[in-house]
């Protein structure tokens, strides 16, 4: 290991919270200091729309680690506040308390902030969105029994946040702008199979249109759809996408990609961006996958995880390329749905099991290859799942959809 | 502590695993190689069966997060699993099978 003094890491989310905690891992004796905007420890988000929005689970549980871990280690935490600029020259970053802070190495990893609905009524007392726990704490006393939800988007967080409030006892209707929920990462047959488990639970679900207006008298009352349907609701809940905050990044000059939800940090598979001893990862990172030959930028807790711990490794160890399948998970209702893979195209699906009855797997096809896969309840095939779509061997359809044949010896 | 009988022994394959209730605690009984374990069947992450979970190397991996545990000491393997599970003694007589809690 090299003379290295300090390391910052911008955003003490989860990537951040798991990178330093990798950082001390690999040996790094160096000073190591955590900025976060959030008054919160490091924690994980996916309890956010889940457990911790259904009131099930205790708020220390989603932290990473507890604050004596931080002073066990020597992790310096600075909490509720943000990091304004990157002096790439100076080698240090501007905090909001008019500090500043020296770096040898850098990362970022300042993950996403939510899209905002920009129609009539969107800043009406009642419109709600869901990216940290504060949003979940003040959403979850107003998912009462008999309650009328509209969830804007029907993606996994849009469709998260209506299981759990179908589950609390609300009335619930999923507006989504594509012809079929999940239609950003799934295929329309997939979506359709998540959208009958949510049909068979009572939610409504509204495709084809968007949010025209919000009225109401200071309290959201009605939401007007672009297809005319006239909403009466309690609350609104906006769940359409995020962007992702490279703009500290872009703004020191290191290179992002295009503007927008498919933006973000370039990274290269080390997670090494434009600018000597500067790196990124977790959601904010667009970068190179080994495996998928392209960049792309992943919003999933295994990724923020897991690109932590490879890339803090890679800033004070020999640098491994960051290489994996990935991989995301949702949970709504009883069903617990996994991918595996980011396909951009496909020719054909084909169908284990029975996802329709939550119990199945259904594999995105190119030629002879499985390009992706989404398992319903089959969490103990995903390493199989990702294997498949690693190698890229060739395989039979039928075998693939025989139950009988065991998919650890199909990926082999 | 009692013993509760959970299973025949030909009822577990080998590196597969049977979910029990006792009481209400949920069990997780495991066959490595002929021998039987059981573990708390709820992993500490999150709320996950480790009884459906993947068996590998004596350790079960969970089948939400692929956290990991050691089947035999119940040890956390590494993140996002930092909490150990619970073991519970196993005894077999004959072809049962029985966990003492
Ligand atoms: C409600 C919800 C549910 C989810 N469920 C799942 C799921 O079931 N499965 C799954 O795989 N993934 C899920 N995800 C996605 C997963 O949580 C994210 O991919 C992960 O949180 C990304 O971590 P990150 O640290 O890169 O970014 P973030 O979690 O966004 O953290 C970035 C942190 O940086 C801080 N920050 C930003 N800019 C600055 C700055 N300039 N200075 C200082 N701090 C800054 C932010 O305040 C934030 O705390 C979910 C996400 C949400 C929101």
């Amino acid at each position: 290991m090299s003379t290295l003094e300090s390391i910052v890491i911008i955003g003490a989310g989860h990537t951040g919270g798991r990178a330093a905690e990798a950082l001390r891992g690999a040996g790094f004796a160096g000073r190591v200091v955590l900025v976060g905007e959030e008054s919160h420890l490091p924690y994980e988000r996916p309890p956010l729309s889940k457990e911790l929005l259904a009131g099930t689970m205790e708020l220390e549980k989603v932290t990473l680690n507890p604050e004596s871990y931080y002073d066990e280690n020597n992790i310096q935490l600075l909490l509720g506040i943000s990091a304004q600029e990157i002096e790439l020259g100076l080698g240090r970053v501007r905090l909001s308390d008019d500090t500043d802070v020296a770096f040898d190495k850098l990362m970022i990893a300042t993950g996403g902030r939510v899209r905002r609905l920009a129609c009539p009524g969107a800043d009406l007392h009642g419109v709600y969105y869901i990216r940290d726990i504060n949003d979940t704490l003040l959403l979850r006393p107003e998912l009462r029994d008999g309650v009328r939800v509209a969830v804007i988007g029907g993606g996994f967080i849009g469709l998260e946040v209506a299981a759990t409030a179908r589950r609390r006892g609300c009335h619930v209707t999923v507006i989504e702008l594509a012809d079929q929920v999940l239609a950003r990462v799934a295929d329309p047959a997939v979506g359709a199979l998540v959208a009958d488990i949510h049909h068979a639970e009572g939610v409504h679900i509204v495709t084809g249109a968007s949010v025209e207006r919000i009225e109401g008298d200071a309290e959201v009352a009605e939401v007007i759809c672009t297809d005319g349907e006239t909403l009466e609701v309690d609350v609104v809940v906006v769940g359409i996408g995020i962007l992702p905050n490279q703009e500290i990044a872009a703004e020191a000059g290191i290179a992002c990609g295009p503007k927008g939800t498919q933006g973000g940090i370039k990274v290269d598979e080390f997670g090494h961006t434009s600018a000597a001893n500067v790196y990124a990862a977790g959601d904010v990172a667009f970068h190179y996958n080994p495996i998928l030959k392209r960049h792309l930028r992943l919003e999933s807790w295994g990724n923020a995880q897991n690109s932590a711990i490879a890339v803090a490794r890679n800033m004070v160890l020999d640098p491994v390329a960051y290489a994996e399948v990935p991989w995301f998970w949702s949970d709504q209702f009883d069903l617990n749905l996994q991918v595996a893979g980011a396909p951009e195209t496909w020719d054909r699906l084909v169908v284990r099991g029975d996802p329709a009855a939550k119990k199945g797997i259904v594999f995105y096809m190119t030629g002879d290859r499985v390009v992706g896969a989404t398992a319903f309840n089959q969490g103990r095939e995903m390493r199989f799942l990702k294997k498949l779509v690693e190698t890229g061997a060739p395989v039979d359809d039928s075998a693939l959809a025989d139950e009988g044949k065991r998919l650890r010896d199909i990926a082999g | 502590m009692a013993a509760h009988l959970v299973a025949k022994t030909s009822e577990i394959a080998e590196d597969e695993a049977k979910k029990v209730i006792i009481g209400d605690q949920h069990v997780a009984v495991f066959n490595l190689g002929g021998e039987f374990y059981a573990t708390d069947d709820i992993c500490t992450h999150a709320y996950a069966s480790l009884s459906e979970g993947y068996i590998e190397d004596g350790c079960v991996e969970c089948p939400l997060h692929a956290g990991r545990f050691d089947i035999k000491t119940g040890k956390a393997q590494g993140v996002p699993v930092t909490e150990d599970i619970k073991t519970f003694p196993v005894r077999v007589d004959g072809d049962n099978v029985y966990v003492e809690i």
